[in-house]
C-alpha cells in the first residue's frame, strides 16, 4: 500500500517535469525541470533498495550533468534571455519514435512472463559493486576507463587549440 | 500503518532539524562571523542588542522576517521564488546523516544511510543548482555573474571534495558516518594522527586528506578566500543581489546550514565525531596548565586590553576549564567523562572557528588562481594520498 503509493507519487514526480522538459519553450526551465525527473528517477532507485545508485544518479546528474547543462545555456549569448523562445521543429518525427518506443516497451511488457514469487534481494552494497567491477566485469569497465580517459584527452586538444 | 508513523517521524524530525539549523548555524554563526571578524580588524562587533551583543541576530531575524518581497520586473518569477528554498532545503537535507553523539546504545542521527557520506556529498552538489536559477532568474548580470562563478567553481571543487570523502570510506571500509566514527573508535584514535596498520605512522597522510578536503569544503561552500559567486568588490553580493527579506534570510541560512555541515563532517571523519579524546591524566593538565599560564601571562602584561589579544584569552579560559574537567573526570575513573554530543559540538565549533578564522585572514583569489588550485593541486595532491594510502594499507600488515 505505502509502496504502491510511493510509486504512483514518485511516478509523478518523474514523467509531469519530463513533459515540461520537452514542451517548454524556455530553454532554462526545461533544463531546471530536469533536476525533478532526476530526483523522482533516485527515488524509484531507492524504492528498488539500490541505494548506491540513487546516490550516484544525484551526484553525477542532478550535482553534475544538469549544471553543465545550465552553465553552457547561461554562456551561449541569447540563452540567458528571459523572453527567448525555443521552437522544435521536429515534433512530429519525433512523436513518431516516441510511439514507436512505447509500443516496443509494452510489447516487451506483456511478452515477458513474471514470476509471482518474491525471491530475497541479492547482496547489495558498496563492496559487492567493487567487486563486481573488478572480477566479472573487468573488461567493460577499463574500456569505460579509457573511454573516459580519451575524451578527456581529446578536451585538452581542443581547448589548447583556440589558444 | 508502518508507512504512516515514518512519514509523522520523518516530519517531525524535519521540524527538529530546521529550528536547529536556524537556532545554531544561522543565528549562533552569523554572531560568531560578526564578532570573530570584528575581533580580527580590531573592532568590537555587535554590542548593544543583548549581553555583549547576543540578540543581535534575533533582532535581524524579526527585521528580515518583516522586510517585503520584491520580486524585480522581467524576472522569472517561478524560478526566482523557488531558488532560496532549493538552497536552504539542500543545505537542511545534508543534516540527515550526521551523527550528533550517543546516548547509552542509541546514536542520534536521524537517519544512518548505507551510503551516508556519498549522499552527503550529493545533496552538497544540488545546492548549485538553487544558486545559478536564482542567478539567472534575478534577470540581473551581476546576479548571473555570481550564478556562473559559483556553477564553475562548484563542478571543479567537487571532484577533490569527493576525493577527501573516498579517503576516508577507503580507510573506514564504510560509507555511512556512524560507521566511520565506529571504525575510528575500534583502532582507538582519529584518523586525522592514526590509521590502522599503520598506526601513529599514517599521520602525514591523514592530516594531507583533512587539508585537501576542507580546503575543497570552504570553496564548496563559496566563503572567502573562494567567495567568488558573491564578491562584495566587484558583484554588489552576487546571485543573491536582487533578493530581499526572508529570501535572502532562507540563502544565508542555506549557506551557513551548509558551512557548518562541512565542519561536521570533518568532524566526524577526521576528528572521531562524537569520540571522547583518549588521553591520560597527566596530559590533560599539562595542557590546561599551559592555558592557565597562558591567561595569567595575558592578564600580568596588561595585554588583554588589546582588542585583538582578547580572544585569545577567552578561548584559553575555555580550554583551561575543559582540560581540568577533564582531568578531574579522568582521575576519577570516569569512562566517557562528558556527554558524546558536548564533544561532537566542540569539534565542530572549533572547525567551524577555523573557517571563520581564515574568511577574515585571506584575500580573495583569482578566478584563474582558483581554478588551477583544484585542478593542479587539491586534484593530484587527492588522488596521489589516496593511492599511496591504499597501497600502504594493503602491504603493511598488521604485527
Amino acid at each position: 500500500m505505502g509502496e504502491l503509493a510511493a510509486f504512483i507519487i514518485l511516478a509523478c514526480v518523474t514523467l509531469i517535469p519530463a513533459v515540461v522538459v520537452v514542451t517548454s519553450g524556455n530553454i532554462v526551465r526545461s533544463a531546471l525541470s530536469l533536476i525533478p525527473t532526476f530526483l523522482g528517477v533516485t527515488g524509484l532507485y531507492i524504492l528498488l533498495h539500490a541505494e548506491f545508485v540513487a546516490g550516484i544518479q544525484i551526484l553525477i546528474y542532478a550535482g553534475a550533468i544538469t549544471v553543465l547543462i545550465l552553465f553552457v545555456i547561461m554562456l551561449t549569448a541569447g540563452g540567458t534571455g528571459t523572453r527567448i523562445r525555443q521552437v522544435n521543429e521536429q515534433v512530429p518525427l519525433g512523436a513518431m519514435a516516441a510511439v514507436w518506443l512505447g509500443f516496443l516497451i509494452l510489447l516487451v511488457i506483456f511478452r515477458t512472463r513474471w514470476p509471482y514469487t518474491a525471491t530475497p534481494a541479492p547482496q547489495y552494497n558498496v563492496a559487492s559493486i567493487g567487486t563486481a567491477f573488478l572480477t566479472d566485469y573487468v573488461l567493460i569497465f577499463e574500456v569505460t576507463s579509457l573511454v573516459l580517459l580519451v575524451s578527456l584527452i581529446g578536451a585538452i586538444i581542443v581547448a589548447r587549440r583556440e589558444e | 500503518m508502518d508507512w504512516l508513523t515514518e512519514i509523522l517521524k520523518a516530519a517531525l524530525l524535519t521540524v527538529v532539524v530546521f529550528t536547529y539549523l536556524a537556532v545554531v548555524t544561522a543565528m549562533i554563526g552569523v554572531y560568531l562571523e560578526r564578532k570573530i571578524s570584528g575581533w580580527i580588524q580590531a573592532r568590537l562587533g555587535p554590542k548593544h542588542v543583548g549581553p555583549q551583543g547576543l540578540l543581535q541576530t534575533v533582532a535581524d531575524t524579526v527585521k528580515l522576517l518583516q522586510k517585503e518581497h520584491i520580486t524585480p520586473r522581467q524576472a522569472d518569477v517561478l524560478i526566482f521564488n523557488a531558488a532560496p528554498i532549493m538552497v536552504a532545503v539542500a543545505g537542511l537535507l545534508d543534516w540527515v546523516v550526521i551523527p550528533f553523539g550517543r546516548i547509552g546504545e542509541r546514536v542520534l542521527v536521524v537517519r544512518d544511510l548505507n551510503i551516508g557520506v556519498l549522499y552527503f556529498a550529493a545533496m552538497a552538489s544540488l545546492t548549485v543548482i538553487g544558486i545559478l536559477a536564482g542567478g539567472w532568474s534575478s534577470n540581473n548580470k551581476y546576479a548571473l555573474l555570481g550564478g556562473l562563478r559559483s556553477a564553475s567553481q562548484m563542478v571543479s571543487y567537487e571532484i577533490p571534495l569527493a576525493l577527501g570523502i573516498l579517503w576516508v570510506a577507503m580507510i573506514a571500509g564504510t560509507l555511512s558516518t556512524v560507521g566511520i566514527v565506529q571504525a575510528q573508535a575500534q583502532q582507538g584514535g582519529w584518523f586525522l594522527f592514526k590509521l590502522p596498520q599503520l598506526d601513529y605512522a599514517g599521520a602525514p597522510f591523514g592530516i594531507l586528506a583533512a587539508l585537501t578536503f576542507l580546503t575543497a569544503a570552504t570553496a564548496e561552500v563559496n566563503r572567502v578566500p573562494f567567495d567568488l559567486p558573491e564578491a562584495e568588490s566587484e558583484l554588489v553580493a552576487g546571485y543573491f543581489a536582487e533578493y530581499t527579506g526572508m529570501r535572502f534570510a532562507l540563502f544565508q541560512l542555506g549557506e551557513y546550514a551548509e558551512a557548518f555541515a562541512m565542519a561536521a563532517l570533518a568532524a566526524i571523519m577526521f576528528l572521531g565525531g562524537w569520540l571522547e579524546p583518549n588521553l591520560p591524566a597527566w596530559l590533560w593538565i599539562t595542557l590546561g596548565l599551559a592555558a592557565v599560564l597562558v591567561v595569567v601571562l595575558l592578564l600580568i602584561t596588561g595585554a588583554s586590553r588589546d582588542l585583538l589579544i582578547r580572544p585569545i584569552l577567552i578561548l584559553a579560559v575555555l580550554g583551561a576549564a575543559l582540560c581540568v574537567v577533564m582531568f578531574f573526570g579522568v582521575q576519577a575513573g570516569r569512562s566517557p567523562v562528558l556527554p558524546s554530543p558536548v564533544w561532537f559540538l566542540t569539534k565542530m565549533f572549533a572547525l567551524v572557528f577555523f573557517l571563520i578564522w581564515m574568511r577574515w585572514t585571506y584575500p580573495r583569489l583569482r578566478l584563474d588562481q582558483l581554478l588551477n588550485l583544484s585542478w593542479k593541486v587539491l586534484l593530484p595532491v587527492g588522488l596521489l594520498n589516496l593511492l599511496i594510502t591504499g597501497f600502504l594499507i594493503t602491504v603493511v600488515r598488521a604485527p
